[in-house]
């Protein structure tokens, strides 16, 4: 038997002068799936079948699917998010649709009325996860979206969509608790200005006062200029904070990203 | 002639040997309870038989195509079936419903009546070819003289069949199909007849029961006196069940039907309960053929240690069966399709020649057992045997001896 085997790639049949017999292979073959045969009846390692609707895999914390809302403590007055419409801008087969809340007047209520997400049209690109200035759109991990009729069902609305921070955190600890942790610091942040805010508005209102009090002790001058200090301190508190806290989260959402 | 069996037979109605022939006995004496003519007697006892044979074997049918798909799913580690009831007994029920509800599509090209009849005509032989098999030592639903050459002219029958479908199809793969099916099958048919003849040549009849019975007893005290253990029966006995894989069309010579090249082969264009059918008429192809080597081979019902005859026979061939349908499963289970070259090579230049070897073994084996050299036999039959043997071993290793691969277009 010749067993230049150099320049061949295929293991070699068997050592030079070694006589193989025909139908070994076959044997041998036979051989391997007998013992997967009678293995899997006892090696619990070999089966590793999971019976799906009983039992489940656990879903990686990178699996995501289709996005969710978050809220703090309660889905009402807890929802994070402030219907501003960046994900629904955002979104590239354009899934979102979202209708701003407005109290009677037409006054914007910072919530959404209508917040849909379509299922059967989001990829799941997790785009609108991203761009949220709000922590409030995140990914989810549900896949058994399958419904039995194709129109409403497929579209989900503000109630399946909002999901508790608790949630989240069971999802993705570690994505949850960054943000969580990130919120509370914002938050405490937040506080801390407003009292400032407060403590400088009360200095200004004791001082006001003063000079009202002085005023009136004058007896001379209009009342307009103090009413006129009071009422703008609130507005412009308001129209700061949400420009604070885009600029103070846009750098760490990009850091915190998955 | 059942009537007189009736009278004379002395064992009681529910002893566990005549257990199977119940239906027919039981009609049989309803019959004759209500004075019915005899022809009517023989009539509705046979029909009860032939009754329970299909009942039988259907039910085999339904457990097989289960087991099958469960030993399969265990080689490969996974479970199986095991939705439809307690560990999936039912989904050949589920199955069968299933088959059963499926719209009939005829295609527009077909010829209407073959198409039709193909799938009948797939059944019937295998039917009538489980006919004569003697299950038991009372068990056999048709004694008869001729029953291997019955049983052979019948199976062939299965060739037309499979050609009909191929042919009326009107679709290139069922004709593809039909036409790998007919060559696979009348090449291999060759090496099954002609291991058959050396059972033939020794036992001296083509009736089925004597060449069970005549394999009866023990060599030695312990070993049975079964063809298989022979030297030529070992031989035939390989050949014969090689030459029946093939001839059930399954794997590894499943080509007719080779999913991955021509769809279904000549079951492309059926459905439903035709296919159903089709599927049927396989398996009970594959109980026929396996029940005939059981017979031919593996001492029919006889069994297989002495001091167990206490147990009834056709538990014995049912067991038989069961162990040789394992050995089909593992097979299916473990080795890969051949091409169709190598199909043919195999037959033509491997099984024919060996089996054509068993003849002049098996003649010298039963002149020299006739005339008292039982050693003799086994001296002059065994290296004849081995000759081939050795002629293959040799060839193989040659063609195993591998030179440097020469590439005419590629840079080596």
């Amino acid at each position: 038997m010749k067993s230049d085997t150099q320049s061949d790639p295929r293991p070699a049949p068997a050592k030079s002068g070694k006589w193989v017999l025909p139908g070994l292979g076959l044997l041998q073959g036979l051989a391997v799936t007998g013992r997967n045969l009678i293995e899997s009846f006892y090696k619990k390692e070999r089966m590793t079948t999971i019976q799906y609707p009983e039992q489940r895999a656990p879903i990686s914390p990178n699996y995501r699917n289709i996005p969710f809302l978050c809220y703090d403590d309660n889905p009402e007055a807890g929802l994070r998010c402030t219907a501003c419409k960046i994900c629904e801008k955002s979104c590239p087969p354009q899934c979102i649709y979202i209708v701003m809340d407005r109290d009677e007047h037409g006054k914007v209520r910072n919530r959404p009325k209508v917040f849909d997400i379509d299922s059967s049209v989001c990829m799941g690109c997790g785009l609108c996860a991203e761009v949220c200035p709000f922590d409030s759109i995140y990914m989810d991990g549900e896949f058994e979206l399958a419904t039995d009729d194709r129109f409403d069902s497929l579209q989900l609305h503000l109630d399946d969509l909002s999901k508790s921070a608790e949630y989240h955190l069971q999802l993705r600890p570690k994505q949850a608790t960054e943000v969580l942790e990130r919120r509370k610091a914002d938050a405490e942040k937040k506080a801390a200005k407003a009292a400032a805010k407060a403590k400088a508005d009360a200095e200004k209102k004791a001082k006001a006062e003063a000079e009202k009090k002085a005023a009136a002790e004058a007896e001379s001058e209009p009342e307009a200029a103090t009413e006129k200090n009071e009422n703008e301190a609130p507005e412009a508190k308001k129209a700061e904070a949400p420009q604070q806290e885009l600029k103070a989260e846009q750098p760490k959402e990009e850091g915190g990203g998955e | 002639m059942t009537f007189l069996i009736a009278q004379t037979e002395e064992p009681s109605l529910w002893s566990p040997e005549w257990l199977p022939l119940l239906p027919k006995r039981l009609v049989e004496n309803l019959l004759e309870h209500f004075n019915a003519p005899e022809w009517l007697i023989s009539l509705g006892g046979t029909g009860a038989g032939a009754a329970t044979v299909l009942a039988v074997f259907m039910t085999g049918f339904a457990l097989l195509s289960l087991i099958e798909r469960k030993t399969l799913a265990r080689v490969q580690n996974r479970i199986g079936p095991n939705r439809a009831g307690w560990f999936g007994i039912l989904q050949p029920v589920a199955d069968g419903i299933k088959m059963l509800t499926k719209e009939d599509i005829v295609p527009a090209k077909a010829e209407k009546l073959l198409h039709l009849l193909a799938p009948i005509l797939i059944v019937v032989p295998a039917i009538l070819a489980l006919g004569v098999l003697p299950y038991g030592k009372e068990w056999i639903p048709v004694p008869m003289e001729l029953g291997l050459l019955f049983f052979f002219a019948v199976g062939s029958l299965t060739e037309l069949a499979v050609f009909m479908a191929g042919w009326a199809s009107g679709s290139k793969f069922p004709m593809l199909g039909a036409m790998r099916a007919i060559s696979q099958m009348v090449s291999y048919e060759l090496p099954l007849v002609l291991s058959a003849i050396a059972v033939i040549m020794v036992s001296g009849t083509l009736s089925l029961p004597d060449i069970v019975s005549q394999q009866g007893g023990f060599h030695l005290g312990f070993l049975p006196a079964w063809n298989i253990l022979t030297p030529w029966g070992l031989v035939g006995g390989l050949v014969f069940f090689i030459a029946s894989i093939a001839e059930a069309n399954r794997c590894p010579f499943d080509l007719p039907e080779g999913e991955s090249e021509i769809v279904a082969g000549h079951m492309t264009e059926y459905s439903g309960f035709k296919y159903a059918l089709f599927f049927m008429g396989e398996y009970l192809g594959l109980f026929a053929i396996s029940g005939l080597g059981v017979t031919l081979f593996l001492g029919g019902w006889q069994a297989p240690l002495p001091g167990l005859d206490f147990v009834p026979s056709w538990i014995w061939f049912f067991g038989k069966l069961a162990v040789i349908i394992f050995f089909f499963l593992w097979i299916r289970a473990t080795w890969p399709r051949l091409r169709m070259d190598q199909l043919m090579r195999f037959g033509w230049l491997g099984l024919i020649p060996l089996s054509l070897l068993t003849i002049p073994a098996a003649g010298i084996w039963s002149l020299l057992q006739r005339s008292q050299h039982g050693l003799l036999a086994w001296l002059v039959t065994v290296p004849l045997l081995l000759v081939p043997f050795v002629i293959m071993t040799v060839l193989f290793n040659k063609r195993l001896a591998r030179s440097n691969r020469t590439y005419r277009f590629a840079e080596s």
